[in-house]
């Protein structure tokens, strides 16, 4: 049965687009809770902002700095503590280097048809990730224990060229190096595993049939378009690498890196919390530089990638916000 | 008469315990445009896969400008081809796609080169001169830096043929090419691709197109199960057909 018996009779329209009315004048709704929790906030940071500059008795002063900035500005530049920077950088570096390639390397392995090359892969992440890594960069220092000597010959058979291997862990650095790398190429295994298993099948297909090799397909087609996937967790682990090199020191008792080059001095001076803002202003800082290169990196890999156009650059930002301010808008005008 | 540029005989194709192709016997000459029609799930994309060797075949003989696909028979056995072998036969193989599978990362125009620069080591000017020529024939020249995620699905499915073509492949498969599509869309591929028909390229369409198989077709392939129930001239064959359920399958989309 039909509601309605007579069918819809056809309207005429004009097809033209018309004026707007003018916009919408509305009294937007007031949010109370918003406000209270805003003024609380404001003066927990008031009172916190207040500390970084107030004065306590200690060490027989009555108005020692609470934080004592002087000490921290007299070691912040101290060129122990820039050169323990900069080992901080390099075992990051090559760490991160170097765990990356094997990661890659690992996570093909994960993903090939040979079982055998599954099996080994998944053994090294299945060791590597199950192990902290403070025990790893200990094990690693003390392998002379196990192998005593390292040699280069036919398996089962006589050796051509050997070497000491205290001679090789006794660099503290070098040490660093493979412990820290070593652990992070079973993270990127599976950051990079993430990233291939996330571009679609239909992508090698084509690649496959146009006549690439799987290896072409691989390097040409999928990695570059994994690296969108891959990026933003790799920025993650380089981060945590950084942070993770102060182990290092406290592991080996060497190895020359900053929170090692902190400790030295405060072992002497006592004058502990000052010398850690000193390391963490530091930390802070090459944090957030990598942070940038992040953006930067990401910013590439997105290409092509998404409906909008790429995210601005600082500076792009900079001219822009310049721009409004120079011309304000007329009201009204079409944005 | 030399060999046909396709010819199966008996093709079979399992996954697992399920057949998807129980027999498949077809001959494509060179220059013929054979359209493969049936309901989803028949196994025509199968096959089309089968010809470049996307898919490997369970049983029987495929072979395209008289070599097997995939495999080489000496003396009574059949040896498999190494992957550099079946590369290279299929770089003269183009394929189209539903979904076009364009890469997203790289713009149209190095869409178009990615295969004959990796596959054939070719980075010559000429190359580049005929990779915006087809970007031309398409009717996309003005978009050759634009990246594919910017284009219409029409559009890209244009490239995606560009792309195929670059290879100078003898052979063209498509696989379902407007079934993604807009209604609005469809005419500008079909356009395209009944051009490359009158061209004379050797075509094997999968296709619901019935009005362009009719047109443009030389054979027409019924299939529904994994066997062919009815072929020949589509004109004849898609107009008045013998078989039932190809009867059936027409009302249903005409």
């Amino acid at each position: 049965m039909h509601l309605v018996d007579a069918p819809t009779p056809p309207v005429s329209h004009s097809g033209e687009a018309r004026t707007a009315p003018p916009a919408l004048d509305v009294v937007p709704v007031r949010h109370v809770g918003r406000w209270i929790a805003s003024g609380v906030l404001l003066i927990v940071v008031a009172m916190f902002l207040h500390t970084l500059f107030s004065h306590i008795p200690r060490n027989g002063n009555p108005h020692d700095s609470r934080f004592e900035w002087n000490v921290v500005g007299h070691y912040l530049f101290q060129w122990s503590i820039v050169h323990g920077a900069i080992v901080t950088l390099e075992i990051t570096a090559i760490s991160m280097a170097a765990g990356v390639l094997l990661g890659i390397v690992l996570a093909s392995m994960r993903l090939s048809a040979n079982r055998q090359l599954r099996w080994v892969s998944w053994s090294y992440l299945w060791f590597f990730r199950g192990t902290p890594v403070y025990v790893q960069l200990i094990f690693w220092s003390n392998l002379a224990w196990i192998y005593p000597r390292l040699s280069v010959g036919v398996p089962f058979g006589p050796s051509f060229w050997s070497m000491d291997t205290n001679s090789l862990i006794t660099n503290l650095f070098l040490v660093a190096v493979i412990g820290l790398s070593l652990n992070e190429a079973a993270y990127m295994a599976e950051i990079v595993r993430a990233g291939i298993i996330a571009v679609d099948h239909g992508q090698s297909e084509a690649a496959q049939a146009l006549g690439m090799r799987r290896v072409q397909t691989l390097v040409r087609i999928v990695l570059p378009q994994a690296m969108r996937v891959i990026v933003p967790p790799t920025g993650n682990e380089t981060i945590s690498m950084l942070k993770t090199t102060s182990l290092v020191g406290a592991a080996l008792g060497g190895g020359g890196e900053l929170y090692r080059a902190v400790q030295n001095i405060y072992d002497l001076n006592y004058l502990i919390p000052p010398l850690l803002i000193v390391g963490c202003l530091w930390y802070l800082a090459m944090t957030s530089v990598l942070s940038i290169g992040q953006f930067y990196i990401e910013r590439y890999y997105g290409r092509g990638i998404g409906v909008g156009p790429a995210p601005l650059t600082l500076s792009q930002t900079i001219r822009r916000s310049l721009r409004r301010t120079q011309r304000p808008p007329m009201p009204g005008a079409p944005s | 008469m030399s060999e046909p540029m396709v010819r199966a005989e008996n093709v079979h194709k399992s996954f697992g315990h399920l057949e998807v192709l129980k027999g498949i016997d077809l001959e494509v000459r060179a220059g013929e445009v054979a359209c493969l029609l049936g309901p989803s799930g028949s196994g025509k994309s199968t096959f089309l896969r089968c010809i470049n060797h996307l898919e490997k075949i369970t049983a029987g003989r495929l072979s395209v400008d008289g070599e097997l696909v995939g495999y080489e028979e000496r003396r009574g056995r059949l040896y498999e081809l190494t992957e550099h072998r079946v590369c290279a036969k299929r770089a003269e193989i183009g394929m189209v796609f539903q979904r076009f599978n364009l890469f997203p990362h790289l713009t149209v125009l190095d869409n178009v080169l990615i295969g004959p620069r990796t596959v054939k080591k070719d980075r010559s000017a000429a190359t580049v001169d005929r990779a915006r020529a087809l970007l031309d024939r398409v009717g996309l020249a003005a978009k050759e830096s634009v990246y594919p995620g910017q284009l219409s699905g029409g559009q890209q499915q244009r490239v995606a043929i560009a792309r195929a073509l670059c290879m100078e492949p003898k052979l063209m498969l498509f696989d379902e090419p407007t079934s993604a599509l807009d209604p609005e869309l469809v005419g500008e591929v079909l356009d395209v691709m009944r051009q490359l028909a009158a061209d004379g390229m050797t075509m094997v369409v999968v296709t619901h197109e019935i009005g362009f198989a009719r047109e443009v077709g030389d054979t027409a392939y019924f299939m529904d199960g994994g066997v062919i129930l009815e072929s020949g001239d589509p004109r004849q064959v898609l107009v008045q057909p013998t078989h039932p359920r190809l009867q059936d399958f027409l009302s249903k989309v005409l």
